[in-house]
């Protein structure tokens, strides 16, 4: 067994440098070998090529040949300007090589027996020109809409991949998506060491677009379906597998904004760069409490940026007036910021870029949002809790502490519905309302909290015209004697 | 009819369909364009850049620099018929 694992040549990779898809094809595509990239139109499989010549131009020293069968050459270079690439700069730095074969068959007359050498001699120049590593055909297939002889073309297709092969150059190839085979033309039977699928689908008018490595032969590879963005900076892949836990624990706490509950979390708060679910059924005060949570990080001089899915910036801090709780100021010094959407305006991806977006600008400390059980509406369970994840990597990464909100229909399922998103939950703090007679009493309590130990309480509370009042547990089933008279410091 | 043609054969080094491509071209060209034609080989092997310029895909590909507009044939030139076609020397079929 040690003798075979030795002798197994570990197979080689050319790193796309696309964040994340790296991560699902455990290091980037096969060395030396065409990739087939297929997806529908606008699917960013020329985008997808195009990030993999600019990075190796730019951070592998793999100078990179893109040739071209359907945009010519200045349509492409303003396309992917768009996204941040500048390719005049790496074609004046001799790193990259676009060349643009375009065949139109009403131009053309056939006659007799021909191959494509021209191509072969002109794919070949331009790879001896500047040395080039990495290879793009982007979209060979238009040139069956071209030439008559399919015939020859694919023997002659086939005789370039196996070209490139000899050459080792490590290539893209991308294709259309077909009806009956995978491509249009079937250039999966010429490319099968790896082929990558890409789609752009419309669910519930809302789109989301999405990678998977169909096929890696000789290497493992996630075979999930990742979603992915294009944003300015290209193409992100979300592989939320591949997430690593490696963040940064302070020790460090901070306050959940009431004196009471931060003693019903160890006496200190919550920890700093932690996550928190404050969950509940409606008008229980979630909002409230997240807005109490809000005013303590900025009384500390922290910046707060906070992220609304239902309401209006104005209608909560009015709302949040009527409390006792005076957020406006915050917003006049600068230390509070609204980013205010609706869920349903766009898919999952484009929440997340935006989120990235206004974290990376705002800077916050601390962020807020409010409730993530709208996202629910966007996508499916499982995407929301990917994006989820998505995003608690990111806000740990940056030293962030996070609270999220979650609406619960049902008293009946508080603890059932948040399983899913939970686990990704530091502390779990629960609102609910049981009715009395001619009553309705709020309580909360601590339902988890990592890394400390916290009350098993279950804690009435008001909302009066200064804010959030938690009332002592009565007498006798508290687990702490020192409860009540903290209780009343909580004003 | 007494425009010159200017007709430019693009080859990938001396294959034996560059040189059947010839052979047709110039038997073709003295049949019907005899006096008012010149043919300009080009080599890709050597000049590979020169490719470019006439977006040179498949091998032998015959360009009609001249007259206007420029029109391009592929292959070894066998079928006369539709090399003359091709050179706009002969009418299109109604229905092609």
């Amino acid at each position: 067994m040690a003798n075979q694992k030795s002798s197994r040549v570990a197979l080689k990779k050319a790193p796309t440098g696309i964040p994340g898809l790296d991560d699902i094809t455990n290091g980037g595509l096969p060395l030396g070998r065409p990739t087939l990239v297929a997806g529908g139109p606008g699917s960013g499989k020329t985008l997808l090529g195009v990030s993999f010549l600019v990075h190796g131009a730019q951070q592998f020293s793999e100078p990179g040949v893109l040739m071209t069968f359907e945009e010519n050459a200045d349509e492409l270079a303003q396309d992917v300007r768009s996204l941040g690439f500048d390719l005049d700069s790496l074609v004046a730095q001799k790193k990259l090589i676009v060349d643009y074969i375009h065949v139109d068959r009403s131009e053309i007359e056939e006659t007799g027996e021909y191959d494509l050498e021209g191509l072969f001699v002109r794919l070949e120049h331009a790879i001896k020109q500047i040395g080039a590593k990495r290879v793009m055909l982007d979209t060979i297939e238009t040139l069956f809409g071209g030439l008559k002889d399919s015939g020859i073309l694919r023997a002659e297709l086939r005789r370039l991949f196996r070209w490139m092969r000899d050459r080792g150059v490590t290539a893209v190839v991308t294709a259309e998506r077909g009806e009956q085979m995978f491509t249009r033309q079937g250039l999966e039977e010429y490319i099968t060491d790896a082929v990558i699928s890409l789609d752009h689908r419309v669910h519930d008018q809302i789109s989301t677009r999405r990678i998977r490595v169909v096929k890696y032969r000789g290497s493992t590879h996630g075979t999930n379906e990742y979603p992915f963005l294009i944003d300015r900076d290209g193409i992100t892949v979300l592989p939320v597998t591949s997430l690593l836990l490696e963040h940064e624990a302070p020790s460090e706490r901070v306050s959940s904004g009431l004196a009471a509950l931060d003693d019903m979390l160890g006496g200190k708060g919550f920890y700093r760069s932690s996550t928190v679910l404050l969950s509940g059924t409606a008008g229980t005060g979630k909002t409230t409490l997240a807005a109490h949570f809000v005013d303590a990080a900025c009384a500390r001089g922290e910046k707060c940026l906070y992220f609304l899915f239902e309401e209006s910036p104005q209608q909560l801090v009015r709302n949040m007036k009527s409390a006792g709780l005076d957020i406006q100021r915050w917003m006049d010094k600068g230390l509070l910021k609204f980013h205010a959407d609706r869920p349903n305006r766009h898919g999952l991806e484009t929440h997340l870029l935006e989120m990235h977006h206004a974290v990376e600008m705002f800077d916050p400390d601390v962020v807020v949002m409010d409730p993530i059980t709208n996202l629910m509406a966007v996508g499916t369970q499982t995407d929301v809790r990917a994006m989820l994840t998505r995003v608690i990597d990111y806000l740990k990464t940056r030293g962030v502490t996070a609270l999220f909100t979650s609406l619960a229909t049902s008293a009946q399922s508080l603890e059932a519905t948040e399983a899913m998103i939970s686990s990704l939950m530091d502390s779990w703090i629960l609102v609910a309302i049981n009715e009395e007679a001619h009553k309705r009493n709020r309580w909360l309590y601590v339902l988890k909290s990592r890394g400390m130990p916290h009350s098993n309480d279950v804690r009435p509370f008001v909302i009066g015209n200064k804010g959030i009042e938690l009332r002592p547990v009565p007498a006798g089933n508290s687990d702490s004697k020192a409860k009540p008279r903290k209780a009343r410091r909580a004003k | 009819m007494s425009e010159s043609y200017a007709l430019k054969l693009y080859v990938a080094g001396q294959t034996p369909k560059a040189v059947r491509a010839f052979a047709n071209l110039r038997k073709i060209c003295e049949e019907h364009l005899r006096g008012r034609y010149s043919i300009e080989v080009i080599d890709l092997v050597e000049n590979p850049a020169l490719g470019r310029g006439d977006q040179i895909l498949a091998l032998p590909t015959l360009v009609r620099r001249l007259p206007t507009p420029i029109k391009k044939i592929i292959g070894d030139l066998s079928n006369t018929e539709r090399v003359l076609v091709g050179l706009d020397l002969r009418p299109r079929r109604p229905n092609a």
